[in-house]
């Protein structure tokens, strides 16, 4: 390249984007550590099968746009868009679903739009949400039942199988919902000690899902250690879905108290590795925390009022929406300059 | 404005100007009833004759309208004939007016029409317009039946499912299933699956046409011993 890459002033050297992306893979490991403990191995299988489909479907695009293909596939982006594919889709999902999210990933929400930097949308959640309006049997039964698991584990050949086999529901003995959907779906009817006897809840919060949201937040803490995120994104995300539970939803015979919002859904791989992309993140530090909070907000009113249990990618995808319009509103003062003025005309204008 | 010949109008309606891939007008009942084949047809026949009476009777009285006045007659004369149209799906195919609904009346508001009575109705004698009318139309209902077809295979798994309720009892039979266990992909069947099927159809029209531009390109004959302007040497 003609172009060579330099760093700020004040930065010791350049970080290269496929150096990053080898660092959020790395910081993805405790969550992915803590999911195959739980819930078996299939969200491992799922991690390799999206990555490698991920980068492979890149690959051919690139072909198809006549892109230099070694020099975008070193970057390691697509990579990191199966892993987080296969970090959030269900653990049991069978192959073809989860092929279906990669190619909507990479193909259409990605290469389509430009490629690396030009797209709108979090690749990793237009192909999640999109298997998920597709397919609602199979996204929302596969998740493993860990108190079962711990019993009678399928092993790894077994659940290599499960997926295989492509059916949408095969294995009604140790899938079940996720806790928040079970949360959701029984309190109408009952009281909060009642809902929280059922197993999926163990003793804690909720069984398994408090650890893997533990070392999702480990691994995010890591990241913001390394400074390859700022602390607005996840911060705003987490007190906005706080606040709203707290000024809503106090009362957990009726809705899903603040700890299970937290730590029972996806909660901490949204804040801290889907919500932080870059691309379709806002760009300003004042931009990000609007973004952040409303991602947050949003979360709350799906997953309380809405049809979905959990909604991370939703909230990320109509965040997405709205960065242009936050960008355009939230410029940083440029050193030496005044603030530009933006929106209604006002005194300093004409 | 110069007359348009009758290949032109044709060539315009079909592929050059489709109100569908090129104006994209239309797009309301465009991507709400392309669900399956059957509706996309249904549809697609009403706006034609629609289009191609609107066409007509804008044509008959565009030297006694005054300007100032054509968009209220233009929409009164689509609103009369969108009328005929939903009287006679009512009377002929009930079922299938049932199942497209609020889209019929609809097709009031459909630009696609109006565009056409505006910008070409009403500067042409009747013949053409009725043509005009009825290739624009013929263009809009192939790009719908092509939409649900993609829609209807994809997200159903089914090709010309229900074609009785247009076609009556002799169509009863044409249902295809190419898999037999096919999952339904309820992405196609909503809203967001008529908005990328309709973007990729329009890339693909687009590509078509670079293709045969490049094609056209590359057939310029360079004559043996003709100079490169300035360079020195011969073409081989």
């Amino acid at each position: 390249m003609a172009l060579a890459q330099q760093s700020s002033p004040h930065a010791r050297r350049a970080r290269s984007t496929s150096n990053v992306m080898l660092w959020v893979m790395l910081a993805s490991l405790p969550g992915l550590l803590a999911q195959v403990v739980f819930f078996g191995w299939g969200n491992l299988i799922n991690v390799i099968w999206c990555m490698a489909l991920a980068v492979g479907a890149e690959a051919a695009m690139l072909r198809l746009r006549k892109r230099p293909i070694k020099f975008f596939l070193r970057d390691n982006t697509a990579a990191v868009t199966g892993l987080l594919l296969g970090l959030s889709l269900p653990p049991l999902v069978p192959f073809w679903v989860s092929a279906i999210a990669v190619l909507a990933a990479i193909v259409l929400a990605k290469q389509l739009y430009g490629g690396l930097g030009s797209n709108p949308f979090n690749p990793a959640m237009v192909g999640y949400a999109l298997v998920l309006i597709s397919f609602p049997v199979a996204m929302t039964t596969n998740w493993a039942e860990p108190g079962l698991l711990w019993e009678n584990a399928p092993g790894l050949w077994d659940t290599l199988n499960i997926i295989a086999s492509g059916q949408q529901s095969a294995v009604d003995a140790f899938t079940m919902a996720t806790p928040l959907d079970h949360y959701k779906h029984n309190i109408s009817s009952r009281t909060a000690t009642e809902v929280l006897q059922h197993p999926t809840f163990g003793d804690g919060v909720a069984k398994g899902w408090e650890w893997v949201n533990a070392g999702f937040l480990a691994g995010g803490l890591l990241l913001l250690w390394m400074r390859l995120i700022t602390w607005h994104i996840p911060v705003s995300f987490l007190a906005g879905l706080a606040i709203m539970s707290l000024a809503f939803g106090s009362n957990a015979d009726l809705y899903a108290p603040l700890s299970m919002h937290l730590l029972a859904g996806g909660t901490m791989l949204g804040a801290f590795f889907i919500a932080t992309d870059p691309v379709s993140a806002a760009t300003s530090h004042q931009g990000k925390l609007i973004y952040g909070a409303g991602i947050g907000v949003l979360i709350y009113l799906i997953r309380t009022w809405g049809d979905y249990p959990d909604a991370v990618a939703f909230a990320v995808l109509l965040m997405n929406f709205a960065v242009p319009f936050i960008d355009y509103y939230t410029p940083p003062r440029t050193y030496g300059h005044h603030k530009p003025r933006r929106g209604l005309p006002g005194k300093n204008q004409g | 404005m110069a007359t348009k010949s009758n290949s032109e109008i044709i060539r315009d309606g079909l592929w050059t100007n489709n109100p569908a891939l090129v104006q994209v007008l239309g797009l309301c009942p465009l991507l709400a009833v392309t669900s399956t084949v059957v509706n996309a047809i249904g549809l697609g026949l009403a706006t034609l004759l629609v289009l191609m009476g609107s066409n007509l009777a804008v044509s008959l009285i565009r030297n006694f309208v005054s300007e100032s006045v054509r968009l209220p007659a233009f929409v009164m004369i689509i609103a009369s004939f969108v009328t005929c149209a939903e009287l006679l799906m009512q009377a002929f195919t009930y079922e299938l007016y049932q199942i497209l609904g609020i889209f019929i009346p609809l097709i009031v508001t459909n630009c696609a029409i109006l565009g056409r009575a505006d910008a070409f109705a009403s500067k042409n004698p009747p013949l053409p317009a009725l043509l005009d009318g009825f290739m624009m139309g013929l263009g809009f209902l192939f790009v719908l039946i092509a939409l649900g077809g993609i829609r209807e295979l994809v997200g159903q798994g089914t090709l010309f499912v229900d074609m009785d309720l247009l076609l009556g009892p002799m169509a009863s039979g044409w249902a295809i299933r190419p898999l037999e266990s096919y999952p339904d992909v309820l992405f196609m069947v909503l809203p967001p699956g008529a908005f990328i099927g309709l973007g990729l159809l329009i890339a693909l029209k687009n590509g078509i046409d670079n293709q045969i531009k490049a094609r056209r390109a590359a057939v310029q004959p360079v004559e043996a011993g003709s100079k490169r302007v300035r360079v020195t040497g011969n073409v081989s």
